[in-house]
This record gives structure tokens, C-alpha cells and sequence, in this order.
């Protein structure tokens, strides 16, 4: 007998502030105003998707010592967007990206478990760590956290919010209006937290919430942070969106769940991935290269060139070939508040790559970076569309995908219409919400029966 | 003619059901009635105490409202906020974000935390004296009013021929430094509809001068405790002098009286809120007890705050609302959209 197909779990990120939101198109609305986050949010939960995803800014983003001002500028405070749509949805997840470092464990487990409350048990944190003072600037923290200290903090960070969502059992509360006893137990709450980074005690002043904890997600991609997503999260949010590459990052994930005493369904695999949906596939190869070449601009080449060359090329002509000076590899870097600079580890080697890729093809600057930068991953017809994310949940790239689109906030539409249809008629989507709760829609446990079930074992 | 009075009430008092205050729909429930009586303003208080047979704990007040938001259209929304262990970067985020989501109806409650309870909860930093924290309070109300005014209203000029998203020029890094924290950039968050919500500050005459100094400084709307009308008028002379003192309009500050209120709802004699203005009778009463204290004190109007907001939230709308306009003392209506038109507070300019 053959696998049972897999179910598809799908989520949409918020178009955010790089340069995959295309905000020059006509057809492009408000990145603020919360009626866009409505619209956005409402169209996800017309096409049954399992959540909505939020990224965060701490920061406004420099380059060259001023704001970069060629991507959308600016957003809403993540928390205070997903608690004003849990008002206007009724079963979307609600995750938001909340960074460990610039927080303490009682405030953000406060949040959470307020929004789970608030939501009917919808509420997922996506653990993130901040990695410079340029950010650190912006708070009591300050300064710069070391490499190797990141990891181990945002580990203790969770460990520390799990103790405070653990900290009510949820039988606690007698509420006797005849006694007026409200409490069957005074100490519920109380925590006790020591260890390297955090030190506190007390008692935490939110009940046990819909589903316990947030639902967890992890999305660092080193090695530690593998580690970290296979101990401790519910959810990766990858950057894998390819055959090849999502097969080796789920197996490479999956075979390390057993370390911690758990099953490969308990960690979700889900990259975020672009689409570019028309009629037919050759019209979306074609509409594909257009929004390509929106997204990417000649100012906008320029700016990403610099990520590389870590000096001004402002003066070069975006259409002309690429500099022959080579990358300043200093480390005081001319890209601020931007993790993507991080992926160019020699920039030397890749300059010197890019300048022969683009001799032997005759590319310009501007054609080098349409050409090296992300191409949509998934590009076709919706039955091209609808069968390839299939093909590749069904052979475990991943578990599903988080799609970004390229317009505010209608770019959901065509897929909410016509892909999620083929995919229901596959049997491999959901046409109903299974549940309330987000772990409802992701297949997972309340953390009380996974806990239960570890006891048993 | 007489002069209206503005109303606003505290959402806490939960009276002996506070389960149901978990629940989403038992704050979207109370605040759409409190929008049905046109009130200016309701507040989330927040607290860090551990829960006891009053409490069931409190969820983030931010997030309450927030949630109310789209459910309502006119109501203003004022959490409690409190800048001692909170990050004053997000504080300002947050506030204007809820500034955002409900179209120009967010406000601030400045609060400190200062129990002996909190700190070692939330960890970071010790317990610190009362006169430390208020001043800390200062500076970051300074701090959330310029990140809120950092951008100008116009930055987002999306320019299509230059490509350019916004005009740099209209961002503005606003270097707050002061001896608790530091802020660099513009804020991530554009201006918000209000330009700046409007900041409440709760004042009891005995509070210290750095209290008074923070509320005739800073403070849009002044919750003033006060047990005799005398009190009241002397108080608030005194705050618009100092608000004068400092550079401000005295006109653009609304002084409200604190009233702790029983109007069925409570459970007998010291079930009150604290407040040095008690009152524990039928609402058409308290509308003649309000109105008297409206007229002799020259203050603009009364925050009230219910044993339980359940079981008296309904006579206030029902019964004392409108014995109040009967007096011509209240709205019929909203006559504008945003917090500041409900309190005729003018926009700032930028």
C-alpha cells in the first residue's frame, strides 16, 4: 500500500519591507494602515489557510549612512496588529516574529499568553535573536550580544516563557460566586527561574491560556539554530523553498527530532516561498520577468551590488557593467539593520564570480542582480502551481510553504481562487478548519498531552 | 448653555466574575455599551500583582484594546502603560500602532511599576525609589512623543520616477538620551492618525512635585483624585498655572475627576475601588452629584471607575447618561472620529 498523501499546511506572510513587495504597482494599497492587514488577513481565511505571519522591525534599515528609502519604509507593531485581527478573523493563526533579545521572558510570555486568550488559542511566536548594536541602539539592552551568547539566550529566554505558560495548570481557577473564592490554589503562578541570562521569580499574573503555549517557531538556519527548532519548536520557517535544497534542510531537521525524544510530525517544515500565478505557464514566465524587473530597479541593483562591495557605487551606471574595484572587507559594513549581508561570507570570491558570470553573459549590473537574485519559486498556471507544491509536500521538501506575495494586500487573491481550489479537489488541503485552535490546523498536541505522553514513555 | 463634561470609565472592576475577564468577549462586550453611551474614553488599568479572589490576572492591556478596536468606531482606547520595565521604543510602537488599528482613538495611562512584587518577576533591575521611576516616566513620554513624531505626516511620497518610497528628509533620528535609556532612529511606525495620542497621568493632590511636574508637563488629560470640590479647584488651578509655567497652553489639558462608583453593582460597604471620590447610590444621583461638582470646580469631567464594569457599565449608559443630558451636561452624540476631537484637543501640527 502506498503513503497516504500528506495534508498541505499554508500560511501568508505579510508583504514586508524588501524588495519582494512590489509598491509601485497601481495596484499596491497602504503597508500601515490596518485596513490592508484586514483585507490581507480575511482573504487567508477565506482560503482556509492555517495562519497569518508577521515579521518584525526594531529598526528602520541604512545603507550609506541614510534610511534606505527604495522598499517600503515602516510597520506596525506586531503584537498590536495580531490582537486587533484576531477581532476580525475567526480561525487564522496568528504568528508573530518576536525577538529574545531586546525582551524579557515576562513581558513576551505576557503577550503571548494575552493574545492566546484574546484569540481562542490562535496566538505562535516565531524566536528570533537580533544580532547588532546598530539595532541595540534603540534599547536599554544596548550593545552587541556575541555569536556564540545568541543562541544560549534565546534557549533560556524559551525555556524561562515556558515555565511562565507552565505555571498555571489551568484546574486552578474555582471561581465560586457564592463564596466569592475565586483561586483554588493562591500560589498558582508561582515561578522560580535561575540560570545564566535570567534570574527571576514570582508570580506569573495570566492563567493558563487556550492552548497552553504559543505554538513555537524557530527560523535560524545555522547549525545551532537546527539544534534549537529540533529540541524546542513546534514550526521552521526555512528559506528552502526548492526540491533539492528543502529535501536535504526536512531531512537533515527531521533526523534530529529523535535525539530529543521526539516524532517527525511534531516539528512542522514550512519555507517561505514567492509564486507568480496567470493563465497559462508561458504567460506566467512572462509576468514573472516583469515583476522581476519591478522588484528590482537600477537604484535598486545598485544598493544590492553594495551589499557585496561594502562601498558607494552610486555613481556607476545600473546598466553598465559591473566594477572592477574590488569589495572593501572591512567590517564596519555600509548595510545596516539587514541580515542578508551576512550570506556574503568571501566577498571577494563573489565579486569575483558575479563579474565572470556576467562577461560570459553579457549582463549589466541591473541583469545580474534580476539574475542571481530570488526567482519566484513557484511560477505556472494554478494547475502548475497546484501540482508542484503538491509534488514537493508530498516528497518532503517541506510540510506546506508560507507564501509571500508581491502586492499589499491583494495579492492573495488569485491564489486563494484558483490553487487552493485544485489542491481541496486533490484531497490535500482542508475545505473546513479541523478545530479552534492554530495546533488544531497544524496536527499538534496541546503541550499538556505531549507532556503526558513523554511521562508514559 | 452649559458647559459639557466629559466621561470616561475604567474597564477593571470585574466584581466577583473575574474569569469571564479572560475571555475577549467580556471586554468587546462592556466597551461597545460604553460607545453606545458616547463616552470619551475607557481605560485597562494594568498591574503586575499576582492574582488573588478579585483577579483573575490581567492580560496585556494593549492587547485588550487592541482587540476592541475593530469592533468599535468611536470609543477611545486607553491602556495603561507602564515605562518601568517596559522598552520605551516599544511602548511608542505599540501606542501608536493601536493609534493605527483604531483609526486615531488610542491614548496612554502613564503608570510605574513599583511593588516589591515586579521586579524580581520581570528581573533586569532592582526595585527602585518612586521618585526615580516618575521621572523615568518623564523621559519617556519625551521619548514616545518624538518617536511618534518622527516621522512627519507626509514622509510616505512613494515617488514612482525616483523610486523613492518615502522623503528621507521627513524621517528624523530623534538621539533621545537620557540616564535610564537611549533611543537613536526614527520610529518604525509612521506618525500616527492622532499625531501624537493623547497621554493621561493619574494625580492625587498629596503626590510628589515630580508627579505634578510630569502630569502639567506632559499630560493631555489629568485623573485627579480629590475628596471636596475645593480640592478639585485648587488642584487644577494649579496644574494649568504650572502647565503655563512650562511653556504650555493651559487650555489644551482636561482635568477629570476620579470617582470610585457603586451604582448596584458592588457588593456592599468597601467593595469601592480606591478613590477619594466615593459614591454608592442610584445613577440619577450621581448625575446631580457630578454636575455639582462639574459647576463649582471648573473641572472638565469625571473618570469613572465601577466596583464591577459588568453590573454597572449599564446603568451608566442607561440611566446616568442620560440624566446627564437632560442637564445638556453630554453629548446627544460623537461629533468627531478621533480621541483628541472627543476631548477638543487640537492635532499637533507636523
Amino acid at each position: 500500500m502506498s503513503k497516504p498523501l500528506k495534508q498541505i499546511h499554508l500560511a501568508a506572510h505579510f508583504p514586508g519591507v524588501n524588495n519582494t513587495t512590489v509598491w509601485s504597482d497601481p495596484r499596491a494599497g497602504s503597508n500601515i494602515e490596518f485596513s490592508s492587514f484586514v483585507h490581507f488577513a480575511q482573504t487567508a481565511e477565506r482560503a482556509k489557510f492555517d495562519f497569518l505571519f508577521l515579521a518584525e522591525g526594531l529598526r528602520l534599515r541604512e545603507q550609506g549612512g541614510q534610511i534606505y528609502d527604495l522598499d517600503v519604509v515602516g510597520r506596525p507593531d506586531t503584537f498590536t496588529v495580531l490582537a486587533a485581527l484576531a477581532a476580525v478573523t475567526e480561525h487564522l493563526g496568528l504568528t508573530g516574529t518576536i525577538n529574545s533579545t531586546f525582551n524579557e521572558p515576562y513581558e513576551v510570555a505576557r503577550q503571548f499568553a494575552s493574545l492566546d486568550h484574546l484569540s481562542g488559542g490562535r496566538s505562535a511566536w516565531n524566536v528570533v535573536t537580533s544580532w547588532d548594536a546598530f539595532t541595540g541602539e534603540n534599547f536599554r539592552r544596548g550593545g552587541f550580544l556575541p555569536q556564540e551568547e545568541r543562541y544560549s539566550r534565546a534557549k533560556e529566554f524559551l525555556a524561562a516563557a515556558n515555565e511562565l505558560f507552565d505555571s498555571w495548570h489551568g484546574d486552578e481557577i474555582l471561581a465560586d460566586q457564592e463564596t466569592g473564592t475565586f483561586l483554588r490554589d493562591a500560589k498558582a503562578g508561582a515561578f522560580v527561574h535561575t540560570g545564566q541570562h535570567f534570574d527571576i521569580h514570582g508570580q506569573f499574573n495570566v492563567p493558563r491560556s487556550p492552548q497552553g503555549r504559543p505554538v513555537i517557531f524557530q527560523a535560524g538556519d545555522s547549525e545551532e539554530g537546527r539544534e534549537f527548532a529540533a529540541s524546542e519548536a513546534d514550526a521552521i520557517f526555512s528559506r528552502h523553498a526548492t526540491l533539492e535544497a528543502g529535501q536535504a534542510f526536512y531531512t537533515d531537521v527531521k533526523n534530529r527530532l529523535a535525539g530529543y525524544g521526539r516524532r517527525h510530525d511534531q516539528l512542522l517544515i514550512l519555507p517561505a516561498a514567492t509564486f507568480t500565478l496567470a493563465d497559462t505557464d508561458a504567460e506566467a514566465e512572462e509576468l514573472a520577468r516583469e515583476v522581476r524587473r519591478q522588484q528590482v530597479s537600477g537604484a535598486t541593483a545598485l544598493k544590492h551590488l553594495e551589499f557585496v562591495w561594502n562601498r558607494d557605487l552610486s555613481s556607476y551606471d545600473p546598466d553598465g557593467p559591473l566594477p572592477d574595484i574590488d569589495p572593501d572587507v572591512s567590517d564596519n559594513h555600509i548595510s545596516k539593520g539587514r541580515a542578508q549581508v551576512r550570506m556574503y561570507r568571501d566577498p571577494l570570491a563573489t565579486a569575483r564570480e558575479w563579474r565572470e558570470l556576467a562577461a560570459a553573459n553579457n549582463w549589466s549590473i541591473r541583469d545580474l542582480v534580476i539574475e542571481t537574485g530570488n526567482r519566484q519559486n513557484f511560477i505556472g498556471s494554478a494547475e502548475t502551481i497546484a501540482r508542484t507544491i503538491n509534488e514537493f509536500v508530498q516528497a518532503d521538501a517541506s510540510d506546506g510553504f508560507i507564501l509571500v506575495p508581491h502586492i499589499t494586500p491583494t495579492g492573495l487573491h488569485e491564489f486563494a481562487d484558483k490553487v487552493v481550489p485544485l489542491l481541496q479537489e486533490q484531497g490535500v488541503f482542508r475545505t473546513e478548519y479541523e478545530g479552534p485552535t492554530l495546533r488544531d490546523h497544524l496536527g499538534l498536541a496541546h503541550p499538556d498531552d505531549v507532556r503526558d505522553e513523554r511521562v508514559a514513555s | 448653555m452649559p458647559r459639557e463634561l466629559h466621561l470616561s470609565l475604567a474597564l477593571d472592576g470585574t466584581g466577583h466574575r473575574p474569569a469571564e475577564s479572560l475571555a475577549a468577549a467580556h471586554w468587546t462586550d462592556l466597551i461597545g455599551l460604553a460607545e453606545q453611551g458616547a463616552l470619551d474614553f475607557v481605560t485597562v488599568g494594568d498591574s503586575p500583582a499576582p492574582p488573588h479572589d478579585d483577579s483573575a490576572g490581567r492580560l496585556d492591556p494593549v492587547a485588550v484594546l487592541a482587540r476592541a478596536a475593530p469592533l468599535t468606531t468611536r470609543i477611545g482606547l486607553v491602556p495603561a502603560v507602564s515605562t518601568t520595565h517596559t522598552e520605551p521604543f516599544r511602548t511608542s510602537t505599540a501606542l501608536a500602532t493601536l493609534d493605527h488599528v483604531s483609526e486615531g482613538r488610542a491614548g496612554w495611562l502613564v503608570d510605574v511599576s513599583s511593588t516589591e512584587a515586579e521586579a524580581p518577576a520581570v528581573g533586569g533591575r532592582g526595585v527602585a525609589p518612586a521618585a526615580e521611576l516618575w521621572a523615568e516616566v518623564a523621559d519617556a513620554a519625551e521619548g514616545a512623543v518624538r518617536l511618534w513624531e518622527s516621522w512627519e505626516g507626509d514622509a510616505e511620497t512613494r515617488d514612482g520616477a525616483t523610486g523613492r518610497f518615502i522623503d528621507r528628509e521627513r524621517l528624523h533620528h530623534i538621539d533621545f538620551e537620557g540616564p535610564h535609556f537611549s533611543v537613536r532612529s526614527p520610529s518604525n511606525v509612521p506618525r500616527p492618525p492622532q499625531g501624537r495620542p493623547p497621554i493621561a497621568v493619574a494625580l492625587d493632590v498629596h503626590d510628589s512635585d515630580g508627579q505634578w511636574e510630569l502630569a502639567a508637563s506632559h499630560a493631555d488629560v489629568v485623573l485627579l483624585d480629590a475628596d471636596q470640590p475645593s480640592t478639585a479647584w485648587l488642584a487644577r488651578a494649579a496644574l494649568l498655572r504650572r502647565a503655563a509655567e512650562a511653556g504650555r497652553d493651559p487650555e489644551a489639558l482636561r482635568v477629570l475627576v476620579r470617582a470610585a462608583v457603586d451604582l448596584g453593582g458592588g457588593t456592599g460597604p468597601g467593595a469601592l475601588p480606591p478613590a477619594e471620590l466615593r459614591f454608592t447610590g442610584a445613577a440619577a444621583d450621581l448625575a446631580g452629584l457630578l454636575a455639582d461638582w462639574h459647576e463649582t470646580t471648573g473641572v472638565d469631567g469625571f473618570h469613572l471607575f465601577p466596583t464591577s464594569a459588568p453590573a454597572d457599565l449599564p446603568a451608566v449608559v442607561h440611566d446616568l447618561v442620560p440624566a446627564l443630558r437632560e442637564r445638556s451636561l453630554f453629548r446627544a452624540d460623537y461629533t468627531g472620529r478621533t480621541l483628541r476631537d472627543h476631548l477638543g484637543l487640537p492635532r499637533p501640527a507636523g
